[in-house]
This record gives structure tokens, sequence and C-alpha cells, in this order.
């Protein structure tokens, strides 16, 4: 048990400690790095409620694909860093405000099932023993099984704005060379080459 | 005092033993693939390769070893120092840590944990991150290049390498690396009555998966013909090129290390692990490390060969590879392998 708390007050005190630096750091690649910092130590705390599944694909999603864009974004900015610094105390009130707003919300859900313990009692999907469900597989219960229409209306939403986006963006440019993959693999020798007999002291 | 002892510190202790064990075996290897790479690389293109450091250029990859370390480290003035030096560690870290899953026999494994192919996947999603701060620390417009390519063309060819793993789990039913393995002790070959042999493994049951394994594990490694973070005709040596000495020693180190973890997984999703190729008493009799190196250095073979036939990509024809061709091709597979799976009752 000690080493549990040890451990889960390390990965909290890097966890809160980097995710300051993200606003505290003065280059914006430092950030992305803390950010992902922030990311691995979440990533620790889930490992210690033993929410093994949560974990890994908060590495794989998180750090392994969305901190890649965001850095790959970032590093290609041309940022001027002492105007992005002065407005700082101007936005400060408007972030402390959400960020209190987002603290009170978490006490009231957490304090609410620790407070009330019959609260829990009322989860219609209560979390199975490890024992005897991992829970890759308990999730998977929930999702494909219990709630497989919301999941599915969830994904076909994720599609819309998918094929929204590359609408918005999709431009096609007329009088541009295009490669066609297919073209280039039907061409054969009697497609491509003509053969010219060639009288000497002519030319074609 | 005792119960501290016999609960935290001889588990401590023996998993450092056994992760210095693995590691050490591990570096040894790696040094020994570096040379059959270049001996393979030789041999097609009818050179000798590296032949002067000991008997048949043994001890060539300990030579570099040395000079990489003696040299002196430069750093260039207009560099990102902390993060100039950071990437190689990462880089190098990260390739080596996921090993602590990987099962070399029944039973031989450091970290036996339910989620093992997530964590290599993770793992491995991650080594990206050496190859972006390496290139953008350098502060250096190729470096920066190679980087940019390496983001966009590991990013890319991990989604199917992920869904070449989801039909792989789904055959199986389990996250857990050691469970893979041996939910390939019988499969298609026991199926029609055939003694348990290498037909049951995966890579004939799913056998276009096993190519677009094999194919994205070369891109997600920046293997040839898929180096183009590197590129030297484009890009001089892409992300290393500030690299000197100890620093780019461990790039390779982590670009190896990564490699032979791919080769490994290849090994452990498609090849069996470390079962034998027919079950028969004598070959059952050796031990399933054997196989399981044998398996791994065959892929790897496969890699070399790779590296020497095929010239390299041009980076478009790549992404078209990545986005067009095989995220169609698993994404159809997945939805495939399950149909089959539930109307036929095999999982």
């Amino acid at each position: 048990m000690g080493l549990q708390v040890l451990f889960f007050y390390l990965f909290a005190f890097i966890a809160v400690a980097s995710a300051f630096m993200v606003i505290a750091a003065k280059n914006p690649v430092y950030s992305v790095l803390f950010l992902i910092l922030t990311f691995f130590n979440a990533a620790g705390l889930f490992l210690l409620t033993g929410a093994e599944f949560l974990a890994m694909i908060l590495l794989v999603v998180y750090v392994g694909a969305v901190a890649v864009l965001f850095l790959f974004v970032v590093m290609m900015l041309d940022i001027d860093f002492a105007e992005l610094r002065a407005g700082v105390l101007e936005y400060a009130p408007v972030g402390a405000l959400i960020g209190l707003i987002l603290a009170a919300e978490l006490i009231i859900v957490v304090g609410g099932s620790t407070f009330s313990p019959e609260i829990a009692k009322g989860i219609s999907m209560p979390i199975p023993a490890v024992t005897e469900r991992t829970n890759t597989a308990a999730l998977g219960d929930v999702l494909y099984t219990h709630y497989i229409y919301f999941f599915q209306i969830a994904g076909l939403v994720l599609l819309v704005a998918m094929i929204g986006a590359i609408v918005l963006t999709l431009r096609h440019r007329e009088n541009i060379k295009r490669q066609s993959i297919p073209r280039q693999v039907a061409r054969s020798p009697e497609t491509a080459v003509e053969v010219v007999t060639v009288k000497p002291g002519q030319g074609l | 005092m005792d119960a501290f002892i016999s609960s935290y510190v001889w588990p401590t202790a023996i998993m450092i033993g056994q992760s210095l064990l693995l590691l050490v075996a591990l570096l040894v290897f790696i040094a020994y693939i570096l040379l059959a790479d270049r001996k393979i690389w030789a041999a097609v293109q009818l050179r000798r390769g590296p032949n002067v450091v000991g008997p048949w250029g043994l001890f060539q990859s300990f030579a570099d070893l040395l000079k990489f370390v003696f040299k002196e480290p430069v750093i260039p003035a207009g560099a990102n120092k902390t993060i100039f030096l950071l990437a190689p560690l990462v880089s190098v870290t990260l390739a080596l840590a996921a090993w602590a899953v990987i099962p070399l026999n029944a039973g031989w494994v450091i970290a036996n944990i339910n989620v093992g192919i997530l964590f290599v996947f993770a793992i491995s999603s991650l080594e990206v991150y050496g190859i972006i701060m390496g290139g953008w620390a350098s502060n250096s417009k190729y470096p920066f290049l190679g980087a940019l390519r390496s983001a966009a063309q590991m990013v890319s060819y991990e989604v199917s390498i992920g869904f070449v793993i989801v039909t792989v789990l789904l055959c199986v039913g389990s996250l857990n690396l050691t469970d893979i393995v041996n939910a390939q002790s019988d499969g298609l070959g026991t199926m029609i009555g055939l003694p348990a042999s290498f037909l049951d493994w995966h890579w004939l049951s799913l056998f276009p998966m096993f190519i677009v394994f094999f194919i994205s594990a070369l891109a997600e490694t920046n293997r040839p013909p898929f180096d183009l973070p590197e590129a030297e005709s484009e890009l001089v040596a892409g992300f290393m090129v500030e690299y000197g000495s100890t620093p780019y020693m461990m790039f390779m180190l982590g670009e190896y290390a990564a490699i032979c973890l791919m080769c490994a997984l290849t090994t452990i999703l498609f090849l069996g692990g470390w079962l034998p190729p027919v079950d028969f008493w004598i070959l059952n009799w050796v031990p399933g490390i054997i196989w399981f190196v044998l398996k791994a250095s065959l892929v790897f073979f496969m890699f070399a060969m790779v590296k020497a036939f095929v010239p390299r990509y041009r980076y478009d024809q790549l992404m078209r590879l990545g986005w067009k061709v095989f995220l169609p091709l698993s994404l159809a597979m997945v939805v495939i392998v399950a149909f089959v799976l539930k109307l036929t009752g095999w999982a």
C-alpha cells in the first residue's frame, strides 16, 4: 500500500507541476512537451487505479497522435513570443473563472459519491471486480454490448464532422498536373512507344 | 521489516536483475543485427562488407561503439541544447522500454501485463518524438524537414498497424502477448486434422494482414525503402544531420532496437512466437527461446533484403500507400474477420 501512495503522489505532483508549466513556459514547443509529460503522468495515475486499458489508450491516442499534431503545428508557426505574453494578464481572469467552474464540477461529482455512497448504488452499469472481468472486456461490454446504438450514433456524428471538414477545405484546382496511378499502371509498350523508321539524312 | 524486504526489496531486485540481463542480451543481439544488416547489404551488392575487426569482421559493431563514445560531441551553436540532447535519450529509452512486455519464451517475460500489445503499440507510436524533437532542436533546415516527414509518415502507418493488430486480437480474444502466442498452437492446420504446425500460425490465416504489417513495420521504423526522414540523397541525413558521436549512436541504437522490436512483434503476432514449426519431439526439445530468436532473425533478414533490393519510395507515393491502400484494406479486413468469426463461431 505504501508504495502505491508514494507513486500516486509522485505522478500527481509531476502531473500538476507540468500542467502548470504548460501555461507558464515561454516557448510554445516547451508547452506541448510539458503537455505530453502531463499525459504520461495521467496515464500513470490511471494505471495505479487499475484502469490499464484507459492508460494505454491515453498514450496511444493523445500522446501518440493528438500531441504529435499539436507539436507539428506549433513548430511550424512563426510566433512572436513577446506579443503572445502581452495578453496573459488580460485573459487571466477568464481562464481563472473557467478553471474554478471545472474544479467546482469535479468537487461536486467526486464529493457527491464520497459523502452519500447510495448514489454509487444507482449506477446502472457497476464496475465488475478486476478478478472476474478485465477492464478492457468491461469497457467493451459497456460500449459494444449495452450502449451500442449510442456508440454508433457518436461515431456517425464524428463521421459527419470529418466529412464536413473535408468538404470545407477541399479545393480542387484546375490546370495542374496530376498523377493517375491506374493510367500509369495501364501503360504498355504498345500505347506508350511509337517506333519510327527514319531514313538517313531526312529526319522526322 | 522482513515483510517489507520480502514484498518490496526482493521483487524489485529480481526485476532489476531480469531487466539488466535482457538489456545486455538485447544490446549484444543488436550489435550483431547491425553487422548482419551491413553484411547482407554487402553480399547483395557483391561486396565483402566489414571484414577487418575480428574474424570476418565480427567485432565491427564494438569497434564502432568505442569510436562513437570517444569522439567529441558537437552541439550546434543555434541548437536548443536541452531538447537536442534529450531527443536521442527519448528515442533509445522508448525503444528499449517496450521490451519489458515481450515474452521470449513461455513465461519468460519481465512484465506479463494484460494489455501488453497496447503497451507495445503505445511505445512504438511515441518513438516519433525522438525524431521530431531532434529535428526541431537542431535549428536547421534539413533536420526539420526530416522531422516533419517522419511525423507524418509514422502517424499514417500507425493507423494501419493498429487495424492489423485488431484483426489478430479478434482471433485471439486477449491483449496479452503470451495469450496471443498460445492461441496460435491450434488454427487452420489442426482444423483440417494435421498435427500442430506452422500452418496454424496467423501468417496463413490472416495472410494479407501479415504483408501489410510487415510493410507498415518497415515504414514505422524508417527502414528503406521508407527511410524518407533520412533520405540522404535529398535531406543529407535528415533529422540526424547535426548529430555526431554518442548522441548519434543513441539514435542508431534506438532505431535498431525499434527494428528488433518490430521483428519480435511480427514473430509474436504472426509467426507463433516460441512455438516449434512442427509438433515433433526433437523440435519440441529445442528451447523456445531458440525458435523465437530464429524467427525474429528471419524477419530481420527480410528487413535487410528489402533494404538491399528496393529503391526509396517517393514521399507522395508513400502517403498514398499508407492512406489509400493499406488503411482501406486493413479496415475491410477487420470487418471481414469479425464477420467470419461471428458466423462460424471460431472465436
